[in-house]
């Protein structure tokens, strides 16, 4: 399985990761060959065989719907890189 | 009276300290003082908390004082930088989290604190846990103590080469697809990957959901075992955590190994396996015979696949949970971002190395639409018919056993630039990920100066055993003492 530069921009783009243009044909061989490794599953036949969600077929466990934190607004906030009014700021999305 | 406390195991150092030989804060400034002077060779550590450390220690002396002491307290040990740790940077050995103070502790790191264990530091790690050579960390390559031209392993690099180098005389670690048992067997010391989900992943940051699961590493079974008491445990904040009994890890180890049934896989000792690792694991399994153990021929057929069904669960895992760094709540964000695009983008571009950069759009184009079915789906039934060859072989035999790592550690440098070349060097590590089983790494021999590491694996929730299996074999050889000599 092979990869071209277009669909590893594509995927870049996909993940929202900026590759520089120079490192790209180095991920198109290193993403080639990954999957080729990965082909190797091909060799098997899973007909009918169940997917594994967990290795002890464990199943999610609910809780009560009730509030057990408290709000630490600030002190997570202190960590962001830009906030105003305990707002986080981005750049401007709307016109 | 010596003072050569890094010569200690964590028993050794747990009955000094109850004995009034020795204070937590003269212990704990004994090692702060090793990593001071000698960890400039290995960088194994990413932050040394001297201060906190001093104050957890004078804090444990209380306890210890009031008669109110666990068997850890007081005992100084690190932590993988991937633990959340409240007020202390927790980088991931990564740029992206670089400046990433901790606001919660990980429940692994609470645990600890409640046991009085004092934390020394936060170890080096390969960029967010992928990596087999610690040589992906933003903070630089961590250096086997062995022999400083090769690699510790990875990904919890840092904590192994810390713990060999005896600079901590034990350290957290956690294992998605060997990140524990390889280190482990590539620096010489005993390391435990628990049954998935026997301790919480919570504050523990995530990279394969499925996968993840902590473990301690240190000198000895025994310590291991001392540890794993105060790691494991349901905790409700981690939905995969299980909610099992967690027994004295400690109550089996002295139980004679007559009749134990050890079961070889052929798949383990074929092509790849250096002859001379070979060697050394048969010397260690005719030393179990000694101890009464029958060895068992056994066949994991679909164990070759291992590696393929691991680079579509873990990337596929890690794109999904690594979204989370954005560059907007936390972590690192692009200068001058000119749209939210750009921000996303080159926050994430220039925040994440090469090697998550590959995982993260392999896992992107795996999960993309339309290949769901061919990688993800593929992956998930192969997973099953792996974890079914393992109980049909725990139906025959008590424990697994082989080499951990197909060879010594490598040459710095050697296979960074060939990524398949670094997976293979999980390829008897990553099989015990995917089924959820618990396994470990014990020293047991060398070759050409470098530490080999004999793995065994159990059955779902068998730690005590592993951990017995493991002991006796301790008691009986003294691989597990043996400190490199420019450290000792």
């Amino acid at each position: 399985m092979s990869l071209d530069a277009d669909e590893v921009k594509k995927i870049a783009y996909l993940a929202r990761l900026k590759i520089d243009e120079a490192d790209i044909p180095g991920y198109v061989s290193n993403l080639s060959n990954i999957l080729d490794l990965v082909e190797q599953m091909n060799a098997v036949d899973t007909t009918g065989v169940l997917p594994m969600s967990h290795p002890l077929d464990a199943v999610q466990r609910l809780r009560e719907d009730k509030i057990t934190e408290t709000n630490q607004r600030e002190r997570f906030q202190a960590i962001a890189p830009a906030t105003e009014d305990g707002l986080y700021l981005v750049p401007q999305v709307i016109e | 009276m010596s003072s050569r406390y890094h010569e200690k195991t964590i028993a050794e150092l747990s009955a000094m300290l109850h004995a009034g030989e020795v204070s937590s804060v003269e212990l704990t400034q004994y090692f702060l003082d090793r990593i001071k002077s000698r960890d400039g060779e290995l960088n194994s550590f990413i932050t040394v908390t001297e201060e906190q450390a001093l104050a957890a220690a004078k804090a444990a002396d209380e306890r210890i004082k009031n008669g109110e002491a666990g068997p850890l307290t007081g005992v100084p040990i690190a932590h993988k930088d991937i633990f959340c740790t409240d007020g202390v940077r927790t980088s991931c050995g990564s740029k992206m989290l670089d400046n990433f103070i901790s606001p919660y502790d990980a429940t692994v790191v609470t645990k600890m604190k409640q046991a009085g264990v004092v934390m020394l530091g936060k170890t080096n790690m390969d960029e967010f846990a992928m990596g087999s050579s610690n040589e992906t960390s933003f903070y630089g390559a961590v250096k086997n103590p062995w022999n400083t031209q090769t690699v510790p392993g990875g990904s919890s690099g840092g904590s192994a080469a810390a713990v060999a180098a005896r600079l901590a005389p034990a350290a957290t670690g956690t294992d998605t697809g060997g990140s524990i048992r390889q280190p482990a067997s590539m620096c010489g010391i005993t390391g435990i990957k628990p049954t998935y989900g026997r301790i919480s992943r919570f504050g523990m940051i995530a990279f394969a959901s499925s996968l993840d699961q902590a473990g301690p590493m240190a000198q000895s079974a025994e310590d291991c075992a001392m540890l794993l008491n105060a790691m494991a445990g349901f905790d409700e904040r981690d939905s995969t955590c299980l909610d099992n009994e967690v027994p004295d890890y400690t109550a089996e180890l002295e139980k004679p190994l007559a009749g134990l049934r050890i079961g070889l896989p052929k798949e383990y000792f074929g092509e790849g396996l250096s002859p001379a690792v070979e060697q050394v694991i048969r010397d260690a399994l005719d030393e179990y015979k000694k101890l009464g153990a029958e060895l068992i021929d056994i066949e994991l057929p679909n164990s070759g696949l291992s590696v393929p069904v691991y680079y579509v669960v873990a990337p596929a895992e890690c794109s999904a949970n690594l979204s989370r760094f954005d560059g907007v709540r936390y972590g690192y964000r692009c200068a001058d971002p000119v749209d939210l695009m750009d921000m996303y983008t080159r926050s994430r571009g220039e925040g994440f190395g090469a090697e998550v950069k590959r995982r993260i759009m392999v896992g992107t184009y795996a999960l993309s639409s339309g290949y769901y079915d061919a990688y993800y789906l593929k992956s998930q039934q192969l997973r099953h018919k792996i974890s079914d060859d393992f109980k049909e072989a725990f139906e025959k035999v008590d424990v697994i056993m082989g080499p951990t790592a197909p060879d010594v550690a490598f040459k710095i440098g050697e296979k960074s630039d060939d990524p398949i070349a670094m997976y293979l060097s999980d390829i008897y590590t990553i099989a015990v990920n995917l089924a959820g089983l618990p396994g470990m790494s014990v020293p047991a021999g060398f070759v050409n100066g470098l530490p080999v590491g004999l793995q065994i694996t159990g059955n779902y929730f068998k730690e005590s055993q592993l951990l017995n299996v493991a002991h006796q074999y301790q008691k009986n050889t003294n691989w597990h003492r043996a400190i490199p000599e420019d450290f000792a």
